[in-house]
């Protein structure tokens, strides 16, 4: 299908798929899980009725999923997969293998609270708990952006600079399973965008490779500092691939952060994903009745923007953190990141974290015009815990 | 036909010098394993009939013929003794390797 | 000797103990295979012995998986290798017993189900060596491990080996065999006889290993081949369906005397050792009547 951009109304998850159609994977292996299947079912569609030229593999378990994609990368050919919760913490082996080997794997995860107890719904546990696994991480807001990020993903992934795996990720079911409507770039202007993979760092008949080798304490440490410095690299390559996306096909997100009202806003909202979209609406109400209220689009979580977090820290006065998780007995994971973010840019600023939307809890204007009144009363001394839980149903005895 | 080599190799001393990721080039030896032995195998050539049994059978390939004479890779022989064990006409002997 | 055999070497300056009978069974397979094989083995002996940076013994196309999914990386370098184009290849993998009848067989099931077009080959000596002779689902009755101790109160393992090449089979698969290095033409044979099958295949290789097992170095053929003599071990195929002994012995060699010369059984009884006949006897019952 060659048609100029064509314009559809999908849910996340159908975004998703045709985002990864665009950008010509070689296999899919793909396991499913809610509320992640709505991707892979499509996709299977599409290899069925042709318009997606690939091998559908159906895996037995997600750590096979992962242990597929990275035998695809080995020879040199673009896999995809996706998962979520459960799946993601099943392939946790996979995700540090997969950085450690440098294999250039896009996965789209659906962010669900993780077990136990059970739960389907959305919150972003399971991805902040693998920031550490060395993959790439960016948090979208929309199924635009989810569709755009699919065919991004790839560009970033596999630029020479950075050879690293990358995880795009959707709020379980308030994106995954709404609707909007969506541009779909042409096949042939993605093409132009994102050429096929090339690469070294695979298995040549020519010249034989051996991979995912041992190496001992005489050079593992040098192999971890050059993984480190290529995740750090990528922060030049994510903006640049932003910028090229958005004058090639209109839509530039801001690279690694993208700021809202927040130049001179004294109180800063740091938040990710879906709320994003709630947290502007809310701070237009509050800036028309006369509060400097601003809201920071965190996107990449992995690398994380340090120096950009700092300048726009230097003129705010509180800044809240909004963490769909909780690190149990310590802080949400987002402000951990923050806090040593703004202390390495020598900023002193009084920070708060408001943990909250657990297991697919809603979270509402209400919720978030009540977090920048919180922000406003730490900065006129009504002092309050740096971490709390909002949005409770019972009482709880702080 | 070559024969397995072992390569001289400077570890590196610069980030540009390491392996990238966890890749390496295969087919890279820079070591044997000769000194692993306490008794080695030595070949009468006048028993040997070429059956090649024990270059069948070796774990680490070092048996090997040339032209008509049966050839050790001692740099690489372990000692394992299959080779004198396995072959049916006594022509090999594990013999106290001499230090 | 195969005359498709390669005179090359494609596994070659590895660390694996004298006399390693999994060892032996890696360098035959790729030699049937030949060049362009691409080969993937999870943590075991034979992944721990061959890719010490910066000594790498596997002279082609090579990977180490992550333990549980020696197969599922197998399947995705298969299809990698298909999209990319690549022609006159074979995808082998090499898995101990204990990373195909415990943590890999999820992922062989996956293979098997999806009939990938890979040769599995379990080189089995029967226990966790790689990591110090742990028990494994297919360590025998009777013998001793660092985790089924033979003592006072236990005479080492109790449980019987999982029927890896029946589990196989119940999959429906195109092609299976087992094998020993103890008859290794016949173990090359099937190889090649797999390398044909345009589907998932599996090759059970018996193993020995001196350091676990507790032998001489250069008894490893030997064993290997009086395990199949005396019936503890039995070469057969299964193809499309039917289940085939490719030996019987008329007549079986002395299991006694065959488990006195390992260490790891040294400690059986009389009375344990007739049991041990007793099963054997039962399972060559029941193959002799059902298969070919």
């Amino acid at each position: 299908m060659s048609a100029a951009e064509q314009h559809v109304f999908v849910s996340g998850d159908e975004a998703v798929a045709m985002g990864v159609r665009l950008a010509r994977p070689d296999v899919i292996s793909a396991y499913p899980i809610t509320p992640q299947t709505v991707v892979v079912e499509r996709l299977s569609e599409y290899v069925e009725d042709g318009s997606l030229h690939c091998q559908f593999m159906h895996v037995e378990s997600e750590h096979s999923a992962m242990s597929a994609a990275m035998g695809v990368s080995a020879t040199g050919a673009r896999a995809f997969t996706a998962t979520s919760s459960q799946g993601l913490l099943h392939m946790c082996e996979g995700l540090h293998y997969a950085s450690g080997s440098r294999f250039p794997i896009v996965m789209m995860n659906a962010n669900r609270a993780t077990a136990a107890p059970w739960n389907i719904y959305g919150d972003q546990r399971d991805s902040l708990s693998m920031l550490d696994c060395g993959w790439i991480q960016v948090y979208v807001e929309d199924a635009q952006e989810a569709c755009d990020m699919m065919i991004q993903g790839y560009r970033v992934a596999e630029d020479p600079a950075v050879l690293t795996p990358f995880m795009i990720n959707l709020d379980g079911f308030v994106l995954t399973h709404t609707y909007e409507l969506v541009s779909l770039p042409s096949q042939e202007e993605v093409d132009e965008f994102l050429p096929p993979l090339e690469t070294e760092n695979k298995m040549d008949p020519l010249s034989p490779k051996s991979l995912c080798i041992t190496i001992g304490p005489g050079l593992d440490q040098e192999i971890k500092y050059q993984q480190h410095q290529a995740m750090m690299q990528a922060e030049e390559v994510i903006e640049r691939v932003d910028r090229e996306f958005g004058d090639r096909f209109g839509r530039y997100y801001g690279g690694m952060l993208e700021a809202y009202q927040c130049e001179d806003a004294e109180f800063i909202l740091v938040a990710t994903g879906t709320t994003v979209g709630t947290a502007r609406t809310v701070v237009d109400a509050l800036r028309s009745e006369g509060v400097s209220a601003g809201v920071l689009k965190l996107r990449y979580l992995r690398p994380f923007p340090v120096k950009q977090l700092g300048e726009y820290a230097r003129k705010a006065n509180v800044i809240g953190v909004l963490d769909r998780d909780i690190s149990f007995g310590m802080e949400g994971t987002i402000f951990t990141n923050v806090n040593s973010a703004l202390s390495r840019c020598g900023s002193a600023l009084e920070t708060m974290n408001f943990i909250g939307g657990l297991g697919g809890r809603d979270i509402s204007k209400q919720d978030l015009t009540d977090i920048f009144q919180k922000m406003q009363d730490q900065a006129t001394g009504k002092k309050q815990p740096h971490v709390q839980f909002f949005g409770m149903e019972c009482e709880t005895n702080e | 036909m070559s024969r397995p080599i072992i390569k001289p190799y400077m570890m590196p001393r610069t980030m540009q010098e390491i392996p990238f990721g966890a890749t390496f080039e295969s087919g890279h030896l820079v070591e044997g394993n000769a000194g692993w032995r306490t008794f080695k195998p030595e070949v009468d050539q006048e028993k040997c009939t070429l059956c090649l049994t024990c270059y069948l059978v070796c774990p680490d390939g070092v048996i090997f013929k040339k032209g008509d004479q049966l050839c050790i890779d001692y740099d690489f022989c372990k000692g394992c003794g299959i080779c004198a064990h396995e072959c049916k006409f006594d022509a090999i002997k594990m013999v106290k390797e001499e230090i | 000797m195969s005359k498709n055999l390669s005179n090359k070497e494609y596994f070659y300056g590895h660390k694996a103990c004298p006399g390693c009978g999994g060892s032996l069974a890696v360098r035959l397979a790729l030699k049937a295979l030949g060049d362009n094989t691409l080969t993937v083995l999870p943590a075991n002996c034979m992944s721990a012995v061959s890719f010490i940076y910066p000594q790498m013994a596997f002279t082609g196309n090579a990977m180490i998986s992550p333990f549980a999914s020696t197969a599922s990386m197998l399947s995705g370098v298969a299809a990698g290798a298909k999209a990319r184009g690549m022609e006159d290849y074979h995808v082998i993998g090499f898995a101990g017993d204990g990373g195909t009848a415990d943590i890999g067989l999820q992922a062989l099931s996956g293979a098997i189900d999806r009939n990938d077009p890979v040769i599995y080959v379990c080189y089995d000596n029967e226990a966790y060596m790689n990591t110090g002779i742990q028990k494994s689902g297919l360590t025998p009755v009777g013998a001793t491990t660092t985790t089924s101790p033979a003592g006072k109160n236990e005479s080492g393992e109790i449980r019987p080996k999982k029927s890896m090449f029946e589990i196989v089979a119940a999959h429906n698969i195109e092609y299976a065999a087992t094998c020993s290095v103890g008859y290794p033409r016949d173990y090359i044979k099937k190889i090649e006889k797999a390398s044909r099958v345009k589907g998932a295949t599996y090759i059970h290789v018996y193993a020995p290993c001196p350091t676990g097992w507790g032998h001489p170095t250069d008894q490893t053929i030997a064993l290997a081949k009086e395990a199949v003599d005396c019936g503890l071990w039995y070469l057969a195929e299964y193809e499309k369906g039917d289940f085939k002994l490719n030996k019987r012995p008329k007549k079986f060699a002395d299991v006694g005397g065959h488990l006195k010369k390992q260490a790891r059984f040294r400690h059986l009884s009389d009375r344990e050792i007739q049991d041990i006949e007793q099963h054997r006897d039962a399972r060559w019952e029941t193959m002799t009547s059902k298969w070919n």
